[in-house]
C-alpha cells in the first residue's frame, strides 16, 4: 500500500496512464473483434467454430504488458485477446479468421490455431492442456540457450484436470523452468462447472503439490493480473522457477457457437457482468462515458476496416493445398 | 573392418551429433546413470552432463512435449521412449502437436525432433512391452517414420534423423541391439526416404522391415540351396516410402512377399501391397501379392506362443516356397 501511495500518478501503482489507456483500447478492440466475429458467423461469412473470450479480457490486458519482447506465449483456443496483446496485427488476424492466404497461418489454422512464430507467439491450442507439455520444452530450451526469456502458458480450468497438467507442472518444478502457468478459471469447462470438477477450493492450491508458488487473483482486475504476472516473470528470470496463477473470470458467451448454455442461469451471467473487466478498468483510469463512446467507435471503425481488408484478401490457391506439411 | 553392435552404433550417432551440435540433447526415462533401459545411452551422462542427458520422471507426454517445445524454439531434441509401447501415453503431443504444428501455423514453424522407440517382441516382455506400432505413425501427415535393420543403417539413419527438419519416429528393435555389423567411425548419414536392396535375386521379391530383414537374409541362404533366388528390399524409411526400387524389383521377379512383425491387419504390408497394385508392376505380377506378418493378437508371454505370434525364418522360407511354387 505504501508503495502505491508513492506512485499516485500510476494506475494501480504500476501502470502509466497512457499505457493503461492503450490496454483499455485493446480490451475494447478484443471485445469488438469477437462481437463482430460472432455476427459474421451468424451471417454465414465464416465457417467452422470459434471460442470468444468476452468477459475475460482483463487477463490478456494484464498479462501481455507484464512481459517483454522475446518472451514466449502458448495460447488457448479462447485466445484472441492474448493474440492482440502480444502485438497481433488486426488485419492479418481477421484474414486468418476468414481463412485467407495473407492470414497469420495462411488460412490453414483459423482462430483455434492462430500463431505468429516470428514474435515467439507459439500458437493457440485446440487440445485442452495440449500446450502444457510443450511449455516444458520451451522452458528447457531457454535454460539450455541461457537466455532470460520466460514462457507464458495459458489454459482454462478444464485443462487443470488433464493429465498433461500434472506432468508439465512437475517437470517445470523439478527443473526450475521459467514458466508462468496462467489459468483462466472462467467457471466452466464447456458445461462442467468448476464446483463439480474440483474438490480443491482453488486451482492454485495444487501448486503446493508441485512445490511451486501458487496464487489466486481476480482475473477481471487488470492491475492485479499485471502485478501477478510481472512478479512471476521476475521470479522466473531469476531462475526461481515456475508460478501457477489462477485468475478468476467468467465468459459471457457460450463455450463455442453450438452452446445452448443449459448449465447456467441468465441471472448468474448478469451478476458477473457487474464485475466486467472493461467497465472496471475504464472507471479505474477515469474514462467517462463520453470518452468511452469515442473509444468504442474507434474500435468499431478499426474492426470494420480489418473486416474489409480480410474480405478483399485472396483465398489460398488450391494448388498450394499440400504446402507447409513438411519442412 | 570395424564392427559395432546396433546399440553401439546408435550410441555413437548420438555422441557424434551431440559433439558436433550443442543444440542436440537426449531426454527420457533412466537414460542417465542407468544408461537407458537397453543401455543405448550408457556413458553419455559422463561426457555431456545432466543438462544434455536429461533424466525425466515417468512422464511420456512430458517427454514428447519437451521435444516439441524445444524443437520449435531452436533446439534438436532426441526423446527416448523407454519401450515403444509407452508412446501411447504421448500420442497427443506427437500426433496433435508435433506433427501438425508446422502445417497449422501456415508452414512457418520448424519442429526438428527425433523420438527413439525400442519395439518388437522376443524378449518375454508380454503384451504391453512388445508391440510394433510403427504403422500408426505412418498414418500421420507431418511425421517421418524410420526403422533401421542393421548397425550401419542405425547410425546413418539416426544421424540423418537428427539433421532432419521434421519430427522423426525412429523405431529400433530390441532383438537387434546386440547384432553386429560394419559401422564406419566417421559421421555419415543415410538419406531418409531411401530403400535399400539388401540382396539381389531373380525369382521373388521379399520386402522386409526391421528384424525381418536379417530373418529374410537367413531364409534367402537356405532358399538358395533349393534353387530359389530371392531379392530382399528393406524400405528403411516407412514414411516417406521410396517405392521405386520395390516396383522395379516386382517388375523383374513377378512375385512379392511382404514381411513385417507388426500385426497384419492395418499393418504397413497393406500399404506396400497397395503401392505395388497401383503401379506399373501390377501387370507383371504372376501371383497374388502376399503378406507374412504378426498374428492379429497381443504378444503372448509364453515363450513358444510368443515365438509363433510373429514371422520366423522358417515361416519366411515356407511362404516363399509356396509363393514360388504357385500355390496361391
Amino acid at each position: 500500500m505504501a508503495k502505491e501511495k508513492q506512485n499516485d500518478n500510476l494506475i494501480g501503482g504500476v501502470l502509466a496512464k497512457e499505457k493503461a489507456k492503450q490496454l483499455l483500447y485493446k480490451m475494447i478492440l478484443t471485445r469488438t473483434f469477437e462481437e463482430n466475429a460472432l455476427e459474421m458467423f451468424s451471417m454465414g461469412k465464416v465457417h467452422g467454430t470459434m471460442h470468444v473470450s468476452i468477459g475475460q479480457e482483463g487477463i490478456a490486458a494484464g498479462a501481455g504488458p507484464a512481459l517483454t519482447e522475446g518472451d514466449y506465449l502458448l495460447n488457448t483456443h479462447r485466445g484472441h485477446g492474448h493474440f492482440l496483446m502480444w502485438g497481433g496485427d488486426l488485419n492479418r488476424m481477421m484474414s486468418e479468421f476468414l481463412g485467407k492466404e495473407n492470414g497469420y497461418c495462411r488460412g490453414r489454422g483459423g482462430s483455434m490455431h492462430i500463431a505468429d512464430v516470428e514474435s515467439n507467439n507459439l500458437g493457440a491450442q485446440g487440445i485442452v492442456a495440449g500446450n502444457l507439455p510443450i511449455s516444458v520444452g520451451v522452458g528447457l530450451s531457454i535454460k539450455m540457450r541461457k537466455t532470460d526469456q520466460v514462457v507464458l502458458t495459458l489454459f482454462g480450468d478444464g485443462a487443470a484436470n488433464e493429465g498433461a497438467f500434472h506432468e508439465s507442472l512437475n517437470m517445470a518444478a523439478i527443473w526450475n523452468l521459467p514458466i508462468i502457468y496462467l489459468c483462466e478459471n472462467n467457471q466452466y469447462a464447456m458445461s462442467m462447472a468448476f464446483e463439480k470438477a474440483f474438490r480443491v477450493e482453488q486451482i492454485s492450491d495444487r501448486a503446493k503439490a508441485y512445490g511451486i508458488k501458487g496464487l489466486t487473483i481476480d482475473g477481471n482486475d487488470v492491475v492485479a493480473v499485471y502485478k501477478a504476472v510481472q512478479e512471476a516473470a521476475k521470479r522466473a528470470r531469476k531462475g526461481n522457477g515456475p508460478t501457477l496463477i489462477e485468475a478468476i473470470t467468467y465468459r459471457y458467451q457460450g463455450h463455442s457457437k453450438s452452446d445452448r448454455q443449459l448449465y447456467r442461469t441468465r441471472d448468474e451471467v448478469k451478476q458477473w457482468k457487474q464485475k466486467d473487466p472493461i467497465q472496471r478498468f475504464a472507471k479505474l483510469i477515469g474514462i467517462k462515458e463520453k470518452e468511452m463512446e469515442q473509444i468504442e467507435k474507434k474500435a468499431e471503425e478499426e474492426i470494420a476496416a480489418a473486416v474489409e481488408f480480410a474480405e478483399n484478401s485472396p483465398e489460398p490457391e488450391i494448388s498450394t493445398i499440400m504446402e507447409g506439411i513438411y519442412a | 573392418m570395424r564392427e559395432l553392435s546396433y546399440m553401439e552404433a546408435l550410441r555413437e550417432a548420438i555422441r557424434q551429433a551431440m559433439e558436433k551440435d550443442e543444440r542436440v540433447f537426449l531426454i527420457g526415462e533412466d537414460i542417465g546413470v542407468y544408461g537407458g533401459a537397453f543401455g543405448v545411452s550408457a556413458g553419455l551422462l559422463d561426457q555431456f552432463g545432466p543438462e544434455r542427458i536429461i533424466d525425466t520422471p515417468i512422464s511420456e507426454a512430458g517427454i514428447a512435449g519437451a521435444c516439441v517445445g524445444a524443437a520449435v524454439t531452436g533446439m534438436r531434441p532426441i526423446g527416448e521412449i523407454q519401450f515403444s509401447d509407452f508412446i501411447v501415453l504421448a500420442m497427443e503431443q506427437i500426433v496433435m502437436q508435433g506433427a501438425k504444428m508446422r502445417f497449422m501455423f501456415g508452414g512457418k514453424a520448424t519442429v526438428p525432433f527425433v523420438i527413439r522407440l525400442p519395439g518388437g517382441s522376443g524378449t518375454g516382455a508380454a503384451a504391453q512391452h512388445s508391440e510394433s506400432l510403427e504403422n500408426w505413425f505412418v498414418h500421420v501427415p507431418g511425421l517421418k517414420v524410420v526403422m533401421p535393420s542393421t548397425p550401419y543403417d542405425a547410425k546413418g539413419l539416426l544421424l540423418a534423423a537428427i539433421e532432419e527438419e521434421n519430427p522423426v519416429m525412429f523405431f529400433e528393435h530390441k532383438l537387434l541391439y546386440k547384432s553386429k555389423g560394419h559401422v564406419p567411425e566417421e559421421m555419415y548419414t543415410i538419406p531418409i526416404g531411401k530403400s535399400n536392396v539388401v540382396k539381389e535375386g531373380r525369382d521373388l521379391t521379399v520386402v522386409a522391415t526391421s528384424i525381418m530383414v536379417p530373418r529374410a537374409v537367413e531364409a534367402a541362404n537356405a532358399l538358395l540351396e533349393e534353387g530359389i533366388d530371392i531379392e530382399i528390399i528393406d524400405p528403411r524409411t516407412l514414411k516417406p516410402l521410396d517405392d521405386q526400387p520395390i516396383i522395379e524389383s516386382v517388375i523383374k521377379t513377378g512375385k512379392v512377399l511382404i514381411v513385417h512383425e507388426a500385426v497384419k491387419t492395418g499393418g504397413f504390408g497393406g500399404e506396400i501391397s497397395a503401392v505395388i497394385s497401383e503401379s506399373e508392376a501390377f501387370d507383371y505380377l504372376d501371383a497374388p501379392i502376399r503378406r507374412l506378418a504378426g498374428l492379429d493378437m497381443p504378444i503372448p508371454y509364453n515363450r513358444t506362443l510368443e515365438y509363433h505370434a510373429v514371422p520366423q525364418v522358417e515361416d519366411i522360407i515356407a511362404e516363399v516356397r509356396n509363393l514360388y511354387q504357385g500355390k496361391y
